[in-house]
């Protein structure tokens, strides 16, 4: 794989420029809202759009994305009505669904599924149902962030079938024969770890970025660094420290968050999503800017 | 040859049982097992499986020697077999109890306890933190923390704080940090998450240790060799006993690491019957609208699916979301087992069976009022199902008697006030508010 992935647009989303990537949990706080939000981060400047699949036992997130999950669920939502969602935005960037492997694994026809049981079959049609349906969706990549590369061949090759990428996390602690074995199967772009932990909005921008995108750039695979991304300053500093993309996720979901705990319309919400979103996209397009600068004023 | 070096011959031996080869290669069991965990975690994983095999499994630096001579020393083994003359009467069979109610804490977990924070010890970590569901795990790790010296954080639902309040003290008496999980039901499924997402964020100093033979590779079967000292004994004790093997070994299931340690030496003895009763909770029928498994019968009504690392059997709707489970017990209410009881069930090997919250509770008052034994409610499901099978044992059987019930004292009151129990005492008048 490595330089051209399966999905066009997203090459292209990081062909010129940096691309910035926000995340939202499809369904948080509900259904309608949810479309106008991520709607917002498409107008606000969105490269590609990571769309949240909720599962019920979400062991990489952070305290803020667990209780949008946790929303999302309890406004009833599930892998059809994600599908569903996904179908009808109205969006320019390509779409990445973001969720944990049962729901990948278990998705299918479930009457199929217990007759091969009675039968004594493999119990499950294992991901290429999800990888399919996915993709009539408009799906155009998958981050599976409780998958790693050993169990990822099955995915991988529906993916590769349906014309999705498939993209993996790189943390701060993976070695090198780890990092050599997940760049052979990821496509699309990478998603560095910033830090150790899961998920949630911090001010440091940690060494460990830096480290990262160092031990990374002899692979032709575009970088996009996530975990702690908040303001249009970080994302300078991450753009300007090598990255190819930002992706946040926390510090949008409190945003919708704020909107819950203080009853804002959707409209307000949207605005603001909208508004952090250009900051986020300015700050990586400065960073950008003052990396190309280095190298022409070098 | 020096004595040390005769007995680290000796435990390399032992931890090579022939019975206990199963998923030490790759984590797999069968289609089961695996590692299903965030890549931050894959470095952690990676260096606990290296210090797996050299020190569990090699016996490096005399690590099982100084396991062994712990457990016997801080946990009071060998454990007795004891025969239950009033159950073989009643029953008209041999019935032998495996007491690890009288290991130290009150339950076999201390077995696995203190091997893991032994090998943090050894794998130079500086801090512990563990899940627990009833409170016997954390109140182990605990205990094992202390006797280390090495600071620990427990990790607990909320209700089940509230379930089980003694051991939450016993927790903090030790020194311990007890921290409420909130999220969900705030049981068992919700602290293991809370743990792993404490882990991956301190990964580097610390070891996790998980509570049962669930998680990634090579949890399932560290925790089973650790745990498999319950079998090893037993086994020798019910041959010298009575000069053969038992034709039955019982034991309850809940992540399954009690069942897998009364089973790990008798797998490979094909003449043994292994019959691992789960909790039937309320009903077998799942309410797929609201997500509420009112059971816990994972290996007897659950289904494939990938739930905190491994591939194994779940409580889970069609959507693959992870269902609440339910049972009188907490240390069962989980919606998940490990997944190398899912493979022996599958391979027709173990025998997997649901006992519901009457039936445990039966069996509860039964082997407190004829026995002298308070079981712990977890440990009640075997003897719940001894009263409803023991038709179809054999002739010896040998039953895991995995806790105590001095924990359970408040919760067993309230059910049975609940209920109309046959066996029971009279309580009433501790309950509600005098």
């Amino acid at each position: 794989m490595a330089d051209t992935g399966n999905s066009a647009a997203i090459a292209e989303a990081f062909a010129d420029g940096p691309a910035y990537v926000p995340y939202l949990v499809v369904g948080d706080p509900d259904y309608e809202s949810s479309k106008a939000y991520v709607e917002a981060l498409d107008r606000g400047g969105a490269d590609v759009i990571e769309l949240g699949l909720p599962f019920s036992e979400p062991i990489a997130e952070g305290s803020t994305i667990q209780e949008a999950l946790v929303r999302s669920l309890d406004a009833g939502m599930t892998p059809d009505r994600f599908f569903a969602f996904a179908a009808e935005l109205d969006v320019e960037a390509p779409l990445v669904c973001m969720t944990y492997y049962n729901l990948i694994y278990q998705y299918g026809d479930s009457e199929a599924r217990s007759a091969s049981n009675a039968s004594g079959e493999a119990a499950s049609t294992g991901p290429r149902p999800f990888v399919e349906r996915a993709a009539a969706a408009g799906i155009e990549g998958l981050v599976v962030p409780d998958l790693p590369a050993e169990e990822a061949d099955p995915l991988r090759e529906a993916c590769d079938e349906f014309g999705l990428d498939l993209v993996f996390i790189v943390a701060p602690t993976t070695r090198a024969d780890r990092l050599d074995r997940l760049m052979d199967r990821v496509s699309g772009y990478v998603y560095v770890q910033a830090r150790l932990g899961t998920t949630g909005a911090r001010d440091d921008v940690s060494d460990q970025t830096t480290e990262s995108l160092d031990r990374l750039r002899e692979y032709d695979v575009p970088k996009a660094v996530g975990f702690g991304i908040s303001t249009g300053d970080h994302a300078e500093r991450i753009v300007a420290g090598g990255a190819d993309g930002i992706i946040v996720g926390s510090a949008l979901v409190d945003t919708v968050a704020e909107g819950v705990a203080e009853d804002l319309s959707t409209d307000e919400v949207a605005d603001r999503l909208e508004a952090l979103s250009r900051e986020l996209k300015d700050g990586a397009v400065r960073g950008h800017r003052s990396r190309t600068d280095t190298v022409e004023s070098a | 040859m020096s004595e040390t070096d005769t007995r680290t011959t000796e435990e390399t031996e032992r931890a090579r049982r022939p019975g206990r080869e199963r998923g030490r290669d790759d984590g797999k069991f069968g289609r089961y097992g695996g590692q299903y965990v965030p890549e931050a975690l894959m470095p952690a994983i990676e260096e606990l499986t290296d210090a797996y095999e050299r020190y569990v499994l090699d016996n490096e630096d005399g690590f099982m020697d100084e396991f062994r001579e712990r457990l016997a020393e801080f946990g009071g083994r060998p454990t007795p077999l004891q025969r239950a003359d009033r159950l073989s009467e009643r029953y008209d069979t041999e019935v032998f109890l495996k007491r690890e109610d009288l290991l130290h804490g009150g339950a076999h977990k201390l077995n696995n306890a203190l091997g893991q924070v032994l090998l943090a010890k050894y794998m130079g970590k500086e801090r512990i933190i563990a899940e627990t569901g009833a409170g016997q795990h954390g109140t182990a790790t605990a205990m094992a923390a202390a006797h280390l010296d090495m600071p620990c954080t427990i990790y607990m639902g909320e209700r089940d704080i509230n379930r089980q309040r003694p051991n939450v003290f016993r927790m903090k008496l030790n020194g311990s940090e007890v921290k409420p999980v909130t999220t969900g039901r705030g049981t068992l499924k919700e602290a293991i998450s809370e743990t792993m997402r404490d882990w991956a964020a301190t990964v580097e100093d610390t070891h996790y240790v998980i509570g049962s033979i669930v998680g990634p590779h090579p949890f399932p079967v560290m925790v089973r060799d650790f745990q498999a000292v319950i079998s090893e004994e037993a086994r020798g004790q019910v041959v010298e006993k009575t000069g053969g093997l038992p034709t039955d070994v019982v034991a309850c299931a809940g992540g399954g690491s009690n069942t897998m340690g009364a089973f790990a030496d008798f797998v490979d003895d094909e003449s043994v019957a292994l019959h691992a009763v789960e909790a039937g909770g309320s009903t077998l029928e799942v309410d797929e609208e609201a997500g509420v498994a009112p059971n816990s019968a994972s290996l007897y009504a659950g289904e494939e699916g990938v739930l905190h690392g491994a591939r194994t059997k779940l409580l889970q709707d069609s959507d693959g979301q992870i269902m609440e489970s339910h049972s009188v017990s907490s240390g069962l209410d989980y919606a998940g087992v490990g997944p190398e009881l899912a493979y022996l069930v599958d391979e027709g090997r173990v025998r997997p069976v649901a006992v519901d919250d009457d039936a445990a509770l039966e069996g509860f008052h039964r082997l407190s009022s004829t026995e002298g034994i308070i079981p712990a409610l977890e440990t009640a499901h075997a003897f719940g199902f001894l009263e409803d099978h023991h038709e179809e044992l054999g002739e010896r059987v040998v039953v895991n008697v995995s806790g105590r019930g001095d924990k359970d004292l408040d919760a067993a009151i309230e059910e049975t006030d609940q209920r109309d129990v046959a066996n029971a005492p009279d309580m009433s008048m501790f309950t509600g508010g005098i």
